[in-house]
């Protein structure tokens, strides 16, 4: 192995003499303290290495010690629950092993348990035939989630041996005799690069819709499954609370959180609350297919530049098994801030705001690792990471590099907006500057789950919505008196849309989550209203007496109303009382 | 030869700009070490290095250049990362930037010395912040509740009475639980010294100087010194609540002086620069200062940060409050308009926000109604101040009845609300029936956030 020698220490990046023979992006051991650190440039025989932990205190002269691989994830079972930080060691380990409330330096804990005996369960049997991606056995890893183990990839061959019972994640489960006569031993930890994309068959069409109950997203601005999505917001507007409920309730079978470079207590948040959250899809609790990366503004600014690598390339293992994950990132803001400050102290030449030159590169390589995928290996699996970044945007400009390079390439933009924040309004999403562009392939999906009048109904919603825009500007310079009364329809209709069916109660246990069919059914008694209030309008009827009508408190009450309840008895009674209350104006108008 | 260091003084300063010094020739130095400089007068100075290659170092020099020389300074690496002596006897005393005491008193025997930039806190260890402290504020305890543990900022302007607010604050602040321990950690960077008086003498006229420990940097201190400021009372606070288990309020006062010293050093070392000249790092080095709040696992102290800054020329997206609003929980803004009004606090509570109120309000930490009153308080002055652009338009003769409702109500909300005395200190129940008195001024059915059981409860019949 190579064996340098520190030459230069400036904050989390030390240049070190001597390092002939390493490789870009391998794994160094920094000082007597053997902290860790990655090779991010080699000239020479010097390399400039970032540390992931903290330097104070290491000096010129000290060793650097290479350990001939790259930065890699371990894979294997003991990951879902697990709290990482941005290098995948596990915090509560550290927590345990230290003793302390703080993070010292140079602690080395491995990512899996190395003692747990999982029990392995074989699916195939002596004399199969098996490639790399193929399931060669499953571990019930928590309630909901099977650990199915895979053959890692490159490996071809005849199952010589397959075992079962209770093993380490470091035991052999199996030998492959490959064409070549080789015998590989298969363990249930496999390790990945994680600047390596994991490879797939084929990529397939974006088609199904991801389901998150919430009703401006899934409604308007829909994510399909394997898409891509991102929530820029300023601060307070409620970006950490919808990434959340999207953790929460969407349906992925795993999700991995990455907190990079975001506040502590709000990780806090999600650590205890994650354990304490029933799942409703599973019966379980929502940490048992979970995996947390919890890389903190104060923990070293390295760790969190590969706390989104780390993040993605787990993720893609769940998906190689033919899972659902959903991947949410808060914030890549943050993560790009990483990369300037690392790339400020190369002293390299900055590019749009001192973001170094190839953020747009990196930000692109990031995202194309979501997709819904043919999974590798025989079998016809199919799997699917999505991705939603968060930026934060510095002041709330959009025109920024980090957000502007990001949407480039994301296909869905829920536009967080402080000013809705600042009303009260939440989700704060801003249904005039969002957009998604899965719509159109996804709307046979709810054309096929709701009703065939889905996309109608949304469309002329939004139409009302862009309207509303447009006739506040003049109620702004004339007041509402002066319009005619078909606008002041609208204007009441769309007021009903953002209070009643855009604006959202993350609290409301009821509310927090509504099912499509309630989301549709909710959006069809508003555009019944609509249309019925115009039509006596139209025969007559003073738009203020429409105001009056009683049947507008029922309309607001539905979003706190269970869905069975609702699709059965609430919502035919509120239609038909739309129907007999407006026909009642037309007797006496 | 390292132990030998201690003693080797060398005279190969090779060049001098701003705060920075750089030594040739220099042997077994290691980063963030603290460094003594002699100047050719003398007098001691301390140092830290920044930045160390082979036999190169550089050294930022905490009280400044000035007087030195590079013929005639001896500097003396000392081996030893930055740390404070820490004990019990500094509360009611009052300590300089870099944590010297300047109230006459005696010297500090330290019961323990820690590094002042501590180690990041394990998020598995911590615990979220949930009970509420009153601060006596309307404005803070309503809509706005602060919890122990929260880091919430003050964001204000130039000529804003954020000290006064500060001071209130720091004296009235309590947690409704008997028993606990509390205590006011207090870091002036960059004051003035009439500031400086202001705060030395409120604290001593109210009694509040007996459960704080004071440090203060004044504006003509070194700017450098303003780095350690901070990090030396937030480890002072560390100590009191995770090793003696009090609860620890520390105001950090002008946060944007600090970040200008920052701005100065990164200049000084010809940093490529970020937003505005700040240094691309400033993120990270606010984070590792307002990171450190926050309740941990086992440990009966809590650490509540309480920073305040000013907002050049009152823009909220300068990069010091935009930064400082990622990294903290939510924000206090002060108003210029409500200053105008003679409204004290002038808190504008449309852009602020605390992100941690919910934890700390409702049934067992304030009252059941809190929660619900405070957003239809909160969603009925938004309106009231939307009409009030569009009554500058049309006039008010246009609006409706209920348009006026809400147009009285924001101005009485102001009036009575947010306004109170700079040494009224008002309880909770005080703040919410206020909050109910003043919705009895809007038509019964606009209270739609509230459910019908509360407004049966609360709602003053007229």
């Amino acid at each position: 192995m190579v064996v340098g020698k520190i030459a230069k220490i400036s904050g989390p990046v030390v240049v070190a003499d001597g390092m002939k023979g390493s490789k870009m992006y391998e794994v160094v051991r920094v000082g007597e303290e053997k902290l860790t650190g990655e090779i991010i440039q080699l000239r020479g025989d010097r390399a400039v290495i970032q540390v992931y932990e903290e330097t104070t205190g290491i000096k010129p002269g000290e060793p650097v010690e290479g350990t001939g691989t790259p930065l890699s994830v371990e894979l294997g079972p003991g990951m879902l629950r697990a709290i990482y930080d941005g290098i995948q060691r596990p915090l509560t380990e550290i927590e345990t092993k230290t003793g302390s409330i703080f993070i010292p330096r140079g602690v080395t804990v491995p990512a899996l348990p190395r003692d747990v005996k999982w029990d392995f369960v074989p699916t195939v049997n002596e004399g199969d035939y098996v490639e790399g991606g193929d399931v060669i056995g499953t571990v019930k890893e928590t309630k909901p989630i099977v650990h199915k183990i895979l053959v890692p990839l490159g490996i071809k061959g005849k199952i010589k041996e397959i075992k079962s019972g209770k093993f380490t994640v470091e035991d052999t489960v199996a030998v492959v005799e490959t064409e070549e006569g080789e015998e590989k031993e298969i363990k249930m930890m496999q390790k990945w690069p994680v600047r390596k994309p994991r490879p797939y068959r084929e990529k397939l069409p974006p088609v199904i819709p991801l389901i998150t109950g919430t009703r401006v997203i899934d409604t308007f601005f829909s994510l399909a499954k394997g898409g891509t999505a991102a929530i820029p917001g300023p601060f307070g507007s409620g970006k950490t609370v919808t990434q959340q409920q999207l953790a929460k309730w969407s349906d992925a079978d795993v999700v991995v959180y990455i907190g990079c470079g975001e506040r502590g207590n709000e990780m806090t948040e999600v650590i205890e609350e994650f354990p304490q959250l029933e799942d409703r899809r599973t019966g379980s609790k929502l940490i048992d297919r979970t995996i947390l990366i919890a890389n903190t503004s104060n923990m070293p600014v390295a760790a969190r530049e590969a706390s989104i690598y780390t993040g993605v390339t787990i993720a893609e293992y769940f998906r190689d098994m033919g899972y659902g994950v959903l991947l949410t990132a808060d914030s890549t803001s943050r993560w790009a801030e990483a990369m300037r400050e690392i790339a400020g102290r190369l002293e390299e030449m900055p590019g749009e705001e001192g973001y170094p030159a190839y953020l747009a590169s990196r930000l692109a390589q990031f995202y194309e690792r979501a997709g819904r995928v043919k999974c590798e290996g025989s079998g016809d699996k199919e799997g699917f990471v999505c991705i939603v970044g968060a930026v934060s945007p510095p002041g709330g400009d959009f025109s920024e590099p980090v957000t502007s390079n990001t949407l480039r390439i994301v296909k869905v933009f829920w536009a967080l907006d402080a000013n809705l924040a600042r009303r009260r309004h939440f989700p704060a999403i801003n249904w005039l500057q969002s957009y998604s562009l899965y719509i159109d392939d996804v709307t046979p999906w709810w054309q096929e789950h709701t009703g065939p009048d889905w996309r109608e109904l949304r469309d002329e919603a939004m139409r009302l919505l862009q309207k509303e825009a447009q006739l506040q500007e003049i109620v702004q310079l004339v007041g509402p008196d002066a319009l005619p009364d078909k606008e002041r329809v609208i204007l009441e209709v769309a007021r009903m849309l953002r209070e009643d069916f855009l604006q959202q109660d993350a609290f409301d246990e009821v509310d927090t989550y509504c099912p499509p069919m309630k989301q549709y059914m909710m959006l069809k008694i508003i555009m019944t209203f609509y249309r019925k209030a115009l039509e006596v309008v139209e025969k007559g009827v003073e738009p203020q007496k429409i105001l009056k009508v009683s049947v507008k408190r029922d309309i607001a009450k539905m979003k706190y109303i269970p869905e069975d309840k609702f699709l059965k008895e609430v919502a035919p009674a509120i239609l038909e009382k739309i129907e007999r209350e407006l026909e009642a104006l037309l007797e006496n108008p | 030869m390292e132990a030998l260091n201690k003693f080797v003084e060398y005279t190969s300063v090779s060049s001098i700009a701003g705060p920075l010094l750089i030594v040739e020739g220099v042997k077994g130095v290691a980063y963030g070490e603290i460094v003594e400089i002699i100047t050719p007068t003398g007098e001691r100075r301390t140092g830290q290095v920044l930045e160390i290659s082979e036999d190169l170092a550089v050294v930022q020099v905490f009280e400044g250049t000035t007087g030195l020389s590079t013929d005639k300074t001896r500097v003396r690496f000392t081996g030893e990362t930055p740390k404070i002596g820490v004990s019990m006897e500094m509360l009611g005393r009052i300590f300089d930037g870099k944590g010297r005491p300047i109230d006459g008193g005696p010297e500090i025997i330290p019961e323990k010395k820690m590094d002042i930039y501590g180690y990041p806190l394990n998020p598995v260890s911590r615990r979220t912040p949930e009970d509420f402290i009153q601060t006596g504020i309307s404005a803070i305890d309503g809509p706005n509740t602060l919890v122990r543990g929260q880091k919430l900022p003050i964001f204000s302007g130039s000529g804003l009475p954020h000290n006064q607010l500060a001071v209130q604050i720091a004296r009235q602040a309590k947690v409704r639980k008997e028993g606990e321990q509390f205590a006011v950690v207090f870091a002036a960077m960059g004051i003035t010294s009439e500031e400086a008086n202001f705060f030395m003498e409120e604290f001593r006229k109210t009694g509040a100087l007996e459960k704080a420990v004071v440090f203060i940097n004044r504006a003509d201190d070194p700017a450098i010194e303003r780095i350690l400021t901070p990090r030396i009372a937030l480890t002072t606070a560390e100590y009191l609540a995770f090793e003696k288990d009090m609860h620890v309020l520390v105001i950090l006062t002008d946060m944007t002086n600090y970040c200008e010293a920052l701005r100065e050093i990164s200049a000084a070392r010809n940093e490529i620069p970020g937003r505005r000249g700040y240094p691309a790092y400033m993120y990270t080095d606010l984070a590792t200062i307002y990171e450190r709040a926050g309740r941990v696992k086992g440990k009966k102290g809590t650490i509540t940060q309480l920073p305040i800054l000013t907002m050049p020329h009152d823009d909220i997206t300068h990069p010091i409050p935009d930064l400082t609003g990622y990294i903290t929980e939510g924000q206090i803004v002060l108003s210029r308009e409500l200053h105008r009004k003679g409204i004290y606090p002038p808190i504008d509570i449309l852009p602020s926000l605390s992100r941690l109120a919910s934890k700390g309000q409702g049934k067992g930490k304030t009252r059941e109604d809190h929660p619900k009153v405070m957003s239809q308080v909160y969603a009925a002055y938004a309106e009231g101040r939307n009409l009030r652009d569009l009554v500058a338009v049309v006039g008010e003769e246009a609006l409706t009845e209920r348009d006026r409702a809400y147009l009285k109500f924001a101005d009485e909300f102001e009036r009575r609300f947010v306004n109170q005395g700079k040494d009224e200190e008002r309880s909770i129940e005080e703040t919410l029936d206020l909050a109910w008195e003043l919705l009895t001024i809007l038509p019964r059915e606009e209270l739609k956030r509230i459910p019908e059981e509360l407004i049966e409860k609360y709602l003053p019949k007229k």
